[in-house]
């Protein structure tokens, strides 16, 4: 039993990361009807930054924090301007292309500028435990959970109550009728695509101390997409929940069955909710017209 | 661009548009055919890899291009392929009797990848593909009693009619089967089947109530084209004559897909450019990696540039090409650019050439502009 209390708690801590990154592509793609598949390298680049922030040039764990989700907020509208704006109402198909091309150029610019081997940097959760009862939590992993939670929130109310948040909802449900609002469309874009590389970021900063930073960091993207697909790629809450539920079934997978099924594990969770419920768990299904 | 306009029915029944092109083609079989008497053999050994790529050109060209379905686990169905070669050749089956087998095997489980297919759409179909790539993958590593898992497997040299090929002699074979593959498809793409293919890939929803089966269409094309892979799979293992299962990565699915973004995904002439260029990128890369730093010295000594900003510029070229990532970054680039600048690829690039020096003074060049559509939704 506490073996599987344990396992459960790093399965929610790593899957909050996925639901972190998922979150990332739910929001370009609600707004914008582009899937970024350089969402984990975005995820990579944060954390390298976030090393030279805080390690290299010692700065307080927490000012570093705030530059890294700056520097991110402005490499996302860049890519946005420079990679994305120019291919829109091209075939979805290209779109995909064009940021796994733009996904594999940040991860040969990060081994360029940082080189190949793993770094680490330090936090004021660096070592802490918490226990339990029985239990031990660490707080590397309790932070990811408390920091997930309260980013959400912060998105929430942010999508809820602001006019930007207004504004951006409008654009992704139709980008037409509130371009004749008087929304700047193209300029939402950008933002949004600041607010997702925000969000990798800080996706990325808060999993360093666990994983170690290093350039192949950005395939744990490739496993956000189960937990996208699961939560319906169109819902917040959808991203995240998914999220949580592909790390509890990788943690599971890793601890119970034989060897090779934890890499493959999320695969074939999202093989089975394709078949079985393609819009996801909360996902709705509608028709697109000729 | 200049459209070919066809007066009567016999023409469509042509395999070549007009006189000329049968005139090149022509010339070009011959050139081929006389390759392994004219060529060294370091060049003969690029063309087959040439000619491998362009049959998963083809094979990615029915699937993506004609059928508008996306994939990007293709190297699932070449590792699929490659190991029936080399279990069928360790049992002594002979080559043609594999080599079709793969085939049908493949197609077969790709008709099964293509069930998904039935339900998702654009962005959907791609991570399940990606998945299928990673479980298969995984599989290959684990089964070891067949496939070694990561130690790998060797293969004996291809084997017909009892007697191993020599180079040249596997040169042909490859050459017969992209000859074969290619016909195959051209004639998809005049036939019910390549009609109803474009159908759904220009809308689904009409192709649907035009009375088009898409379910079975879609599955279809998943499953010829992965029967495409899995026969140029084969031809694939006899030329390495090494498997293991990280030669199977996704990055190689990555490459399949470049192949038609860079030649172009609506035609086959685009699949073989693709491949000709994707196979010449690396010896491009080697001769950079030696010419480069070469150059910039020798024009840092010739035009006296000696202080700390040349200096430092030398350097960070030197450290770019030293870098271990620089083929992800060239290809990653090589990606980006083609799709914001060369929508239509290679062959869109060939055929724009060929309209300009066909209507010399009067070619205008946005008649030939890649079409967007900004409110069609692809979201459902």
């Amino acid at each position: 039993m506490i073996d599987f209390l344990q396992q459960l708690f790093s399965g929610v801590a790593l899957g909050c990361v996925y639901g972190l990154i998922a979150l990332g592509f739910v929001l370009i793609y609600k707004a914008t009807e582009v899937v970024n598949f350089a969402q984990g390298e975005v995820m990579m680049i944060g954390a390298f930054l976030s090393y030279t922030f805080i390690s290299t040039l010692g700065l307080n764990y927490w000012l570093g924090f705030a530059m890294c989700i700056v520097c991110m907020a402005i490499i996302g509208s860049l890519i946005e301007r420079l990679v994305v704006r120019p291919i829109l109402g091209y075939p979805q198909f290209s779109i995909v292309m064009a940021t796994i091309g733009l996904g594999l150029v940040l991860r040969a610019l990060a081994g360029i500028i940082w080189g190949t081997d793993d770094l680490r940097i330090e936090t004021p959760f660096t070592g802490g435990v918490v226990k339990v009862g029985q239990l031990v939590l660490s707080s590397d992993s309790l932070s990811i959970i408390v920091a997930t939670a309260v980013l959400c929130a912060v998105l929430y109310a942010f999508f809820r109550f602001t006019r930007l948040g207004i504004a951006m909802q409008a654009t992704s449900q139709n980008m037409l009728a509130a371009y004749y609002m008087g929304i700047p469309v193209k300029r939402m874009f950008s933002l949004i695509w600041s607010l997702s590389a925000a969000v990798a970021c800080a996706a990325g900063v808060l999993l360093a101390p666990i994983t170690l930073i290093h350039a192949n960091l950005g395939f744990l993207g490739i496993k956000a997409f189960p937990a996208a697909v699961l939560g319906g790629f169109g819902s917040i809450p959808g991203a995240v929940a998914g999220g949580i539920v592909i790390g509890i079934v990788e943690s599971m997978s890793g601890f119970y069955l034989p060897e090779g099924f934890k890499d493959v594990a999320a695969y074939i969770v999202v093989l089975a909710v394709l078949l079985w419920r393609p819009q996801g768990m909360f996902g709705s299904n509608a028709i697109k017209k000729v | 661009m200049s459209a070919h306009i066809r007066t009567s029915h016999a023409q469509a029944d042509r395999l070549f548009l007009s006189g000329q092109s049968k005139i090149w083609y022509t010339l070009l079989g011959l050139a081929m055919v006389a390759a392994p008497m004219l060529l060294p053999p370091y060049y003969l050994s690029q063309i087959v890899f040439v000619l491998i790529y362009a049959i998963v050109g083809v094979a990615m060209n029915v699937l993506s291009g004609q059928a508008g379905q996306v994939s990007i686990g293709h190297a699932a169905f070449l590792a699929i392929g490659a190991y029936c070669a080399a279990v069928a050749s360790k049992h002594g089956v002979p080559l043609p009797v594999y080599l079709l087998l793969a085939g049908v095997l493949t197609g077969l489980i790709g008709y099964l990848a293509g069930l998904p297919a039935l339900r998702l759409h654009g962005i959907y179909l791609a991570i399940a593909t990606l998945a299928f790539a990673f479980i298969v993958e995984e599989i290959l590593a684990r089964w070891e009693s067949v496939t070694h898992g990561n130690e790998g497997l060797m293969l004996a040299k291809a084997q017909l009619f009892g007697r191993p090929l020599s180079d040249a002699g596997f040169y042909y074979l490859c050459l017969g089967v992209t000859v074969l593959v290619v016909l195959a498809a051209y004639n998809l793409t005049r036939s019910p089947t390549g009609r109803a293919f474009m159908a759904i890939r220009d809308s689904e929803t009409a192709a649907r109530s035009m009375g088009i089966d898409t379910a079975h269409f879609k599955t279809a094309a998943f499953a010829m084209s992965a029967g495409i892979t899995g026969i140029a799979g084969v031809l694939y293992a006899h030329k390495l004559s090494f498997l293991s299962p990280e030669m199977f990565s996704i990055q190689v699915s990555i490459d399949f897909v470049m192949i038609i973004i860079i030649g172009g995904m609506l035609s086959l002439r685009g699949a073989v450019f693709g491949a000709i260029f994707m196979i010449m990128v690396d010896p491009l890369l080697i001769f950079l990696k030696d010419a480069l730093p070469l150059a910039s010295s020798a024009a840092m000594a010739r035009f006296g540039l000696d202080g700390p900003v040349p200096q430092a510029l030398h350097a960070g070229l030197l450290r770019v090409l030293n870098a271990p990532g620089l083929k992800s970054l060239i290809f990653g680039l090589i990606i980006i650019l083609f799709i914001v600048f060369e929508p239509m690829g290679l062959d869109g690039r060939w055929q724009r050439f060929k309209a300009y020096l066909a209507q010399f003074p009067l070619y205008r060049p946005a008649s030939a502009r890649a079409s967007r559509m900004f409110l069609k939704s692809e979201r459902r």
